[in-house]
């Protein structure tokens, strides 16, 4: 696999809450909730990129900003033009939801669904419409007599290959999928997260699977992004981010994860604390309140996403696509809490 | 099958009722609505006239069947503009929000202000009298209603993941707005048409009552009881039995539209 498919960079995100007319008098500031602050990432052709974090850490909405359901407020979002190939920018990326019953039309058959995604975009001529249809059920593994009938037909995990079968029919380079899973019963979460596989690689798509589920990340991706309050503070090949986390909440979240073998979890301090309102996040690190390890410096100054030195494997080049990166200014002194 | 609400059952049949006499009026009347009989002026029910006579010996039972078509068409009419003019402004103001909200939002507060029925007399006057003309005046104010309530709709659908999936399929807005929300919005829109049919066919019998609405000699449930009220007191029947065909016809509409309200409830 070769080059970025799409590369962000300092991408930032920002609602404007409202405020009430008391709050306007007595002079407060609008209430901003930062969503995004600053994230830069590549994204490599044919990759399986996980992100992970805590709800609210801006995981929907970096993936509503790449499939541009969001304009970014700052910063920005680029395809590899040669990667596009003349498609239009909407059609390059596709999202799967996370509720398998909101995300479909209710009133549209399966089968029209799919059509009208053809046809409106000229995608077959209007004679292979219904030949286009059944492949795509044919694909997703649904019987080619869904098509006549309604979503609320369908159970959830056969929904979820519908709306997988939707995104497929824009033919998108890069598949984003939203918590596609946590929705579904555990049963079903596997077939779906093996259709995400096969799909992948029949195809040859790029896919970026959003998820709060770290075993779900271990078992699909090859890449991981873990992100915190709006921001990614740690970015590396899945079996290194697993082997040796760089960050403290990494770390923590590494640990917060039920096995059943007690000794595998990595030590060292679990994360207390709730997550802060992303509508006051606290300066420098936004970590620092529930870090173990935070020090003076953590308190006022933001630590950048970085390559990390002490991070086995940088030995090559520090701007390394496959470098190990963190955002800690304790880097190598966090992964010296950590038993190697 | 699930089971259909007592209401839409005893509204509908009603309603089934209406629209046979409006539809084949010469089937039920038993004479011509506008032949004169000086044999028998302001004639009681008897077996000849099950409702009696007018002053010019017309059949009330005919001219109350024959009414019918016009009052049933003054349901029709007095709410499909409305309904087609609110809807479709409706999903833009809920779409777009903004000061399109704002502006829209100072025009509900200026319609509610007044009685509905002061506003549409109001341009009744100005228009002049005549079904056409109630029907603009009711359409000019009536569309507010209709539109309140598709915004109301489009406001909660326009955040489902349908309407995000369509947006990301890079759907134009028109499409999304009639192919996609408008048929996930339209179902309390609907159901609330049913029962201003009522509403209208009151506000429709009022009208024709004042002289506004339906001109004479037209049969139409308020101009009879408007022709019987100076021969109440000797031929109450002039104007009684039109006046029950009002409240029948309303009962019909508003029985549906609750059952049809209740039935949607159920299945989501």
């Amino acid at each position: 696999m070769s080059g970025d498919i799409l590369s962000v960079a300092g991408v930032s995100k920002h609602f404007v809450g409202r405020r009430g007319v008391l709050d306007a008098l007595r002079g407060r500031p609008m209430p901003v909730v930062h969503a995004l602050e600053d994230v830069s990432l590549a994204i490599r052709r044919g990759e399986t990129l996980g992100i992970v974090g805590e709800s609210g850490c801006g995981k929907s909405t970096l993936a509503r900003c790449l499939v541009g359901l969001h304009q970014p407020d700052a910063g920005s979002i680029a395809w590899d033009p040669a990667a596009l190939g003349g498609r239009p920018r909407f059609r390059a990326s596709q999202m799967v939801f996370q509720d398998p019953f909101g995300s479909l039309n209710p009133r549209l058959t399966v089968g029209s669904a799919l059509a009208e995604v053809v046809g409106v975009h000229r995608l077959r001529p209007k004679s292979e419409i219904g030949a286009r249809v059944r492949e795509l059920l044919e694909q997703v593994h649904l019987p080619a007599d869904a098509a006549q009938r309604y979503p609320h037909e369908f159970s959830g995990g056969q929904r979820q290959r519908i709306g997988i079968a939707r995104a497929l029919a824009a033919e998108p380079l890069m598949l984003i999928a939203d918590e596609p899973v946590s929705a579904l019963d555990v049963s079903v979460q596997a077939q779906i997260v093996n259709l995400f596989l096969e799909l992948q690689e029949r195809l040859a798509l790029t896919l970026v699977f959003i998820t709060h589920d770290l075993r779900l990340v271990r078992h699909l991706t090859e890449r991981v992004a873990v992100m915190y309050l709006g921001r990614v503070v740690e970015v590396a090949e899945t079996q290194a981010l697993f082997a040796d986390p760089r960050h403290p909440y990494t770390q923590g979240l590494l640990k917060a994860v039920p096995t059943i073998a007690q000794a595998t979890r990595p030590a060292g301090p679990a994360i207390t604390g709730e997550l802060p309102s992303p509508l006051a996040p606290p300066p420098g690190c936004a970590f620092h309140p529930r870090c173990p390890i935070a020090v003076a410096r953590c308190r006022t100054e933001r630590p950048a996403l970085l390559p990390d030195p002490a991070a086995p494997g940088l030995a090559r080049e520090r701007s390394a696509p496959d470098a190990h990166r963190v955002a800690c200014h304790l880097a190598p002194q966090a992964a010296a809490t950590a038993p190697a | 099958m699930r089971r259909l609400p007592v209401s839409l059952l005893v509204g509908g049949t009603l309603l089934l009722v209406f629209v046979a006499c409006a539809l084949v009026p010469g089937w039920f009347a038993p004479y011509n609505p506008d032949a004169f009989n000086y044999t028998a002026l302001l004639a009681r029910p008897s077996g000849a006239h099950l409702f009696g006579t007018d002053q010019f010996g017309r059949d009330i039972l005919s001219r109350t069947i024959w009414a019918a078509a016009v009052d049933l068409q003054i349901a029709i009419f007095a709410v499909i503009f409305p309904l087609l003019i609110g809807s479709v402004i409706g999903l833009f103001v809920g779409w777009y929000e903004g000061w399109l909200d704002i502006v829209f939002g100072r025009l509900v507060d200026l319609v509610v202000t007044f009685p509905f029925l002061v506003i549409v007399i109001a341009i009744v006057a100005i228009l002049g009298p005549g079904l056409v003309n109630m029907y603009i005046a009711i359409a000019t104010v009536g569309w507010v209603f209709y539109a309140r309530l598709m915004r109301g709709e489009v406001l909660v659908q326009k955040h489902a993941d349908y309407v995000a999936a369509a947006r990301g399929l890079g759907y134009s807005t028109p499409r999304i707005l009639f192919r996609h929300i408008l048929p996930n919005a339209i179902r309390p829109v609907l159901v609330y048409s049913v029962t201003d049919m009522a509403l209208e066919i009151l506000l429709g019998s009022s009208l024709g009552y004042l002289g506004l609405g339906a001109q004479p000699p037209t049969a139409e449930w308020g101009v009879l009881i408007a022709d019987g009220k100076n021969f109440f007191t000797q031929a109450p029947w002039t104007s009684l039995f039109p006046g029950i065909a009002i409240v029948l016809a309303g009962l019909a509409f508003s029985l549906t539209g609750d059952g049809l309200a209740s039935l949607f409830e159920l299945r989501r």
